[in-house]
């Protein structure tokens, strides 16, 4: 098995063994650029039990985790194994209901709360 | 490395002839973009599947010279 095949299955098995993964630089304690402290914190503010992914810390994840989804940036985030999108599309999803919708339709708790008043 | 908006306008024209096309340079640095893209070629794709589109328009330039694009895809 070639190193990137590894890195292929060590993401496979990454989003298959947590229910939230974000792919992010930096941690969800220490956010290394705003798009991905963007998406930690609606994370955070739904109360999301997620796995952090530094992917600063490995090139061949960083650039693996492209590979996977065929996504070109950085930060990403998987429910149960599923892409959903970056931070744009989880920005628009939060704000618009969805993404506490798809939390609830693939059972990951979390409280509903909606825009911060 | 940056790129210019009418370059990324271009890309995404060429793509999507149809497409209404607004581009905002956030942070006036050539880096860091806003665009909103509506086209027919859009309608029945899911988010994702939308953005993947665009960002395969832009023939891998996102995520090399282009490190923010802020997108937001619609039908008409």
């Amino acid at each position: 098995m070639n190193p990137q095949n590894d890195v292929q299955n060590w993401i496979k098995n990454e989003v298959a063994g947590n229910d939230v993964v974000l792919f992010m630089k930096g941690t969800k304690s220490m956010p290394q650029c705003g798009f991905s402290m963007q998406v930690a914190q609606i994370l955070g503010h739904l109360g999301v039990d997620f796995k952090d992914i530094n992917v600063l810390e490995d090139m061949s994840v960083r650039d693996g985790v492209k590979a996977y989804s065929n996504w070109p940036t950085i930060p990403q985030l998987y429910v149960k194994g599923e892409f959903i999108g970056g931070c744009d599309i989880v920005r628009e999803m939060f704000q618009a209901g969805e993404l506490q919708e798809l939390l609830t339709e693939k059972g990951v708790a979390h409280n509903s709360q909606t825009l911060p008043a | 490395m940056a790129m210019a908006s009418d370059d990324i306008a271009r890309l995404i024209k060429e793509r999507f002839p149809d497409a209404e096309i607004k581009i905002e340079d956030l942070a006036g640095d050539g880096d860091h973009y806003a665009a909103t893209i509506v086209s027919e070629a859009f309608r029945g794709k899911t988010r994702v599947q939308q953005h993947q589109m665009v960002y395969e328009a832009l023939k891998g330039n996102m995520g090399g010279a282009l490190h923010a694009l802020a997108l937001k895809t619609a039908a008409p």
